[in-house]
């Protein structure tokens, strides 16, 4: 008997318009936004984290700006880093090395073309060394900079391989104008697989300086700890000194400290608030499409209450007619929830080889059988739930009157 | 078709005293009011009368689709008029075959699941159901048109395919509302003689029409209702009487 109900359900939607298809949207666009969330899974993590520059580092990064903390780099904050709180900083017992680093907007021009991106300044002196190392640039072609050079800069490997929207890649030896002002390029750094590398302009201090007039503006102090176990008492180090020098009270400062941990764990907060936030608009999305099943089912049993009638003249029992309809309309719910899972699986896919070539990584899409086999089920159930009303709506046609329309 | 045979001729269906009373705003409809009628196995039955007359009401009433206000319904000697809807429809899906005016067939199924629906609802296996229905669709001439869907079907194939689906539960009665009423006089004719060749083999033959002509010229009794009641009842000239007609019978 179930089979029938089945087989039944199929043969009359398999006769249905394009309205009872569009009506699984919301199932589909839901299901999808799951599945391939994901799917991805990882493979965003990874992404994000990259584009935030965020490596291996045992860096701790000091900014200027208040609790958000996430004033973009270069933007005017009402009271910048100084020298002197370098030089505070420096002088703790539990910071080993600490380094300026300016980043600034920067108008470039190359092969005609104009456009902006992000200069960065290297440091002089055995500074250099350090930023070199912990920043762990290789040049692929060239070479680096070093504190005799004026003028001179090395870029990111997007530069060399095109990717920035000069239209002519840019070897060692070219000449790029910053600013209106000529710089030679000295070398290419090999890939990083973010922006926040692969990007950028890289000059030395002096020259950063003197191009974009900077007295005393600090954007990020990069603090390297004595102990790479004591991130968070050279944190608090940190912090306690600022106050005093920036003469602040406790739960006012106007800087930010963070650690990597930190700013991987509030990458994990927006990362699990884009989760989140992409769970809610698929829930409301199936929500919308069971709705959308409600109604194509109640329309479905208004159009065909003659063969209702007819069901029940030839011998339909009431819930015969109900499961006709149940199953029905759970086997719509299950197509609307297999093409979103399988159109979620593709992206999943789609995007997982996006993020490869695009970061270099070797990321493998999360392909989560129990992911999809509950979707389905879920999909199905859901059909099934926003078919009750319409089907017992069905069941309960007199068959007289049914016949009659 | 073992039956408790009595000493007089088997009654299948008896209205005694039966009434449908609907409320229609402040006013009651008497669409039937007060029918009694006995219908013995095997008879060839038309109930006649012009449209208000209460015909289909007492159509719906026999066919057990509907319950009276009033009064009892016996169908095999089971009171149904106390019966619920499921438990009613499940009999009248065994004992009870329609035939429509405007066919009813279900649009999405082929002609042979068509006459398979029945069956499924009496909970019979797949394969019988496949078997029969191929059985019964050539006895309608119609084996060659299984896989056509209504559509793609003639009126008079289609009523063809509504006579083999009525027969499907192999029923003892066959309840034929109009049956004609949709048809050119042509096939309207084929499809009375399928009617007729079924009567011959046993099942009972309840006609409903409102062409005297019709009545008269198939039916064994015809009763002609006016206003819910019972106006007349006619027999046929020349017929054979139902006694005769049973000893002919051919048992399926």
């Amino acid at each position: 008997m179930i089979q029938d109900y089945f087989s039944l359900a199929f043969k009359n939607l398999k006769h249905r318009g394009i309205r009872s298809w569009l009506t699984l949207l919301g199932i589909f666009i839901g299901v999808t936004a799951v599945v391939s969330l994901i799917s991805l899974g990882e493979g965003l993590e990874v992404a994000v984290a990259s584009q935030f520059g965020i490596s291996e580092t045992e860096l701790i990064s000091v900014e200027a700006g208040g609790l958000s903390g996430y004033g973009p780099p270069g933007s005017m904050v009402s009271d910048p880093l100084r020298d002197e709180d370098l030089e505070a900083i420096k002088k703790l017992g539990s910071v080993d090395k600490a380094a300026k680093r300016y980043i600034q907007t920067a108008k470039m021009e190359y092969n005609d073309n104009l456009l902006f991106g992000y200069a960065t300044s290297i440091p002089s002196g055995e500074d250099r060394e350090f930023i070199y190392s912990q920043l762990e640039v290789e040049p692929i072609t060239g070479r680096l900079l070093r504190d005799s050079d004026r003028n001179k800069v090395f870029l990111g490997y997007n530069y060399y391989i095109d990717k920035v929207g000069f239209e002519k890649e840019i070897r060692p030896g070219k000449t790029i104008l910053i600013n209106e002002k000529k710089f030679e390029v000295i070398g290419i750094l090999d890939r990083k697989g973010s922006m926040l590398f692969d990007n950028v302009v890289y000059m030395n201090e002096k020259d950063l300086e003197e191009l974009f007039d900077i007295q005393d503006d600090i954007d990020i102090i990069a603090v390297l700890p004595r102990y790479s176990d004591e991130m968070e008492k050279t944190k608090e180090d940190i912090e306690r000194t600022l106050r005093k020098v920036r003469n602040v009270k406790e739960g006012e400062e106007d800087f930010t400290v963070s650690t990597p941990e930190a700013t991987m764990s509030t990458l994990n907060d927006i990362l699990s608030g884009v989760q989140i936030f992409i769970i809610i608009v698929a829930s409301i999305s199936i929500f919308i499409g069971a709705l959308g099943i409600v109604n194509t089912m109640t329309t479905s049993v208004l159009e065909r209450k003659n063969e209702i009638g007819v069901m029940k003249s030839v011998g339909a029992r009431n819930e015969h007619v109900f499961y006709q309809f149940f199953v029905e309309s759970s086997i719509l719910g299950l197509v609307g929830g297999a093409i979103g899972a399988i159109f979620g699986t593709l992206i999943g896919f789609i995007g997982t080889q996006g993020i490869n070539s695009f970061l270099g990584a070797d990321l493998t899409p999360n392909i989560n059988f129990s992911l999809i086999f509950f979707s389905l089920l879920g999909s199905f159930l859901i059909g099934g739930i926003a078919g009750i009303i319409p089907a017992m709506r069905a069941s309960k046609q007199n068959p007289v009157e049914a016949l009659r329309s | 078709m073992s039956k408790k045979k009595s000493d007089k001729e088997n009654i299948i269906i008896e209205l005694k005293n039966v009434h449908k009373h609907y409320q229609m705003g402040e006013n009651i409809v008497k669409a039937v009011d007060g029918l009694s009628m006995k219908i013995k196995e095997g008879e060839f039955v038309a109930i006649m009368g012009p449209s208000g007359s209460g015909k289909s009401t007492c159509m719906n009433l026999v066919g057990s689709l509907d319950v009276p206000t009033n009064g009892s319904i016996f169908l095999d000697e089971e009171d149904i008029s106390t019966l619920d809807e499921s438990d009613l429809a499940q009999i009248r899906g065994k004992k009870i075959g329609f035939i429509f005016q405007s066919f009813n067939l279900i649009p999405n199924l082929t002609a042979k699941e068509n006459v398979m629906i029945p069956m499924m609802f009496q909970g019979t296996d797949p394969f019988i159901r496949e078997e029969v229905a191929e059985e019964l669709l050539k006895l309608v001439d119609l084996s060659d048109r299984g896989n056509h869907y209504p559509n793609e079907l003639s009126g008079g194939q289609r009523q063809r395919v509504a006579i083999a689906r009525a027969l499907a539960n192999d029923p003892e009665v066959i309840l034929a509302d109009e049956p004609t009423g949709n048809l050119d006089t042509k096939t309207g004719n084929i499809v009375m003689e399928f009617l007729e060749k079924l009567n011959r083999q046993g099942k009972t033959i309840i006609m409903v029409t409102h062409e005297p002509d019709l009545a008269q010229s198939h039916a064994d009794i015809v009763y002609w209702l006016r206003d819910g009641k019972l106006e007349k009842v006619t027999k046929k000239k020349n017929g054979k009487s139902h006694k005769e007609k049973l000893k002919e019978m051919k048992w399926r």
